[in-house]
């Protein structure tokens, strides 16, 4: 509760200098609106439900690409790290192509699927599926052999090693990569929402670019406030607790 | 009373038909391949282990000693001779032989009772509250019945051992091959582990393969005390130990022992470095 409170306090102080900036009239009040503004913009698309609307239309494409990055990932992963051969020819290639940044991706899907949904698609798929991938395949192969050694003996081989001593291992390592994975897709389906408009759909990117257009700052402000506030629930709700059962049972952390 | 002494011999002792050996190597030679040369670990190693027997592997480490026992258990293939283990070759790992090494080895996404249960688990013919009720008995054999479900890392040294002794044991194996289980731990847990080792030897009728470099901890736990020299690895010297049990690692016949064995090893160690120039 303490620690609420003063995380709480921390923000209030934050806004109240930045409603002080806007009242002594450093900026002109186009480029700073003030907090009230911000909020009142905020206020007005809830209400006639765009914000949903937009919000439902980005995390459809960020979970659907991110699912698909993971169930391809994750095996892709496991082979490098089991054979050679894969681990020279895919393995590579997710190395490189991880150093990419994943806007790069946006000329070559607008030219491949046009003004489409599967253009979105395949930039967050983009995104995700090379870190997956080099996290599984890091995480397979810094399992202590022992652990290998102490279930052979009991028994212990194929799928059953795979699924019951390797995977679990390797699990600190894959939490990693679908975190990195993640934040990785949600910056490339930003980044494309942006240069992209997509007649299916406006998503939080778009009103983003739109406010800029019309040079109206409240909206710049208020959707960057939003699209902050989605991380870190997404964060809060789905990483934090496998990250804490983690430490709790790796003994990783004091938390 | 010591060195290669036979048993007290009874006649109803030498009537008895003599049961195979449980643990048979023959002529097993093993290789390897480092940075300084060709070393050759085990050199033509002969060995017979009967059932419920307690033998204790002592040498210098690198000695070839872990190396034979990763062997018998099917971790690793000798380059020639064999291993045969109730009379049939072994081929690869096996539930009837389980291993516990120096490192607890335990799983740390797994709970306590979860590490016991593994082996359990891939043993077929068992219901699922069978299986609870067996890791919960060898949870309590250990002594760890109020931390089933505690996590690996909360768990000092000496109590991630039991527990790693209760995984093996669970599957109920015939032979346990032990490698040097106890040398990470302090004196204090060693000595009770002696105490807790020998009962349960004793009560589950288990045959045991014991590495160590503890020629005491050799001398207090097993029936017989192989002596191993390194370069190649041979077995040198055989020592019966016809103490009492349980045996006491402080007591003065136990030291009187140990003594000898020492000595031997030494000489081992002397003629080493003698031929080695």
């Amino acid at each position: 509760m303490k620690r609420f409170l003063l995380a709480a306090a921390f923000f209030a102080v934050l806004v109240l200098f930045w409603e002080a900036a806007y009242r002594a009239r450093i900026w002109s009040p186009v480029l700073l609106p003030s907090p009230g503004q911000v909020v009142t913009y905020l206020q007005g698309i809830t209400a006639d439900g765009t914000l949903v609307k937009a919000t439902v239309i980005t995390m459809r494409r960020l979970l659907i690409g991110y699912i698909i990055g993971l169930v391809v990932g994750l095996p892709l992963g496991l082979l490098t790290a089991r054979w050679k051969l894969f681990g020279d020819t895919i393995g590579t290639m997710a190395l490189g192509l991880q150093t990419l940044p994943s806007v790069c991706w946006v000329p070559l899907a607008l030219l491949w699927f046009g003004q489409t949904e599967a253009a979105m698609l395949f930039v967050v798929v983009m995104g995700t599926l090379w870190s997956v991938i080099i996290a599984t395949e890091t995480g397979v192969r810094n399992v202590p052999p022992i652990y290998r050694r102490a279930a052979l003996t009991m028994g212990s081989k194929r799928l059953h090693m795979w699924f019951k001593v390797i995977l679990p291992a390797a699990l600190p390592f894959i939490v990693s990569g679908m975190k990195q994975g993640w934040a990785f897709a949600w910056r490339s389906l930003m980044a494309a929402e942006i240069f992209v408009t997509i007649l299916t759909g406006f998503g939080l990117g778009q009103l983003l670019h739109y406010g800029r257009e019309l040079s109206a700052m409240e909206q710049v402000i208020g959707i960057m406030i939003v699209i902050v506030v989605i991380g870190l629930l997404a964060d809060k709700i789905f990483f934090s607790p496998i990250e804490k059962f983690l430490h709790r049972r790796w003994g990783t952390s004091q938390a | 009373m010591l060195l290669a002494v036979r048993h007290r011999s009874s006649a109803t002792e030498e009537l008895q038909i003599i049961p195979p050996s449980k643990v048979s190597v023959e002529g097993v030679s093993k290789g390897f391949r480092s940075a300084s040369g060709d070393v050759l670990a085990l050199d033509q190693v002969s060995l017979k282990v009967a059932e419920g027997e307690f033998v204790c592997l002592v040498g210098a480490s690198g000695c070839g000693k872990t190396t034979l026992l990763n062997i018998i258990a099917g971790l690793e293939k000798a380059d020639s001779g064999t291993v045969l283990a109730d009379g049939k070759p072994v081929t690869g790992p096996g539930r009837e032989r389980l291993v516990m090494f120096q490192e607890p080895a335990l799983f740390p996404w797994l709970d306590v009772i979860g590490n016991v249960l593994f082996g359990l688990n891939l043993k077929p013919n068992l219901t699922n509250k069978d299986r609870r009720q067996v890791a919960k008995y060898y949870l309590e054999l250990v002594g760890l019945s109020r931390f089933e479900h505690a996590n690996i890392h909360e768990l000092s040294g000496g109590m991630k051992q039991r527990v790693s002794l209760a995984r093996a044991l669970a599957p109920n194996p015939r032979v346990l091959l032990m490698d040097e289980p106890f040398a990470a731990l302090d004196a204090l847990t060693r000595e009770q582990l002696y105490g807790d080792i020998q009962e349960i030897w004793r009560a589950r009728r288990k045959t045991i393969v014991f590495v160590t470099h503890n020629v005491r901890e050799a001398a207090c736990l097993g029936d017989r005390v192989l002596l191993f020299s390194p370069h190649p690895g041979r077995i040198q010297r055989e020592f019966k130990v016809e103490l009492p049990r349980p045996r006491d690692i402080n007591s003065v016949d136990l030291a009187a022992h140990a003594t000898q064995i020492t000595k031997a090893l030494k000489s081992v160690g002397k003629a080493e470095a003698v031929t080695s120039k």
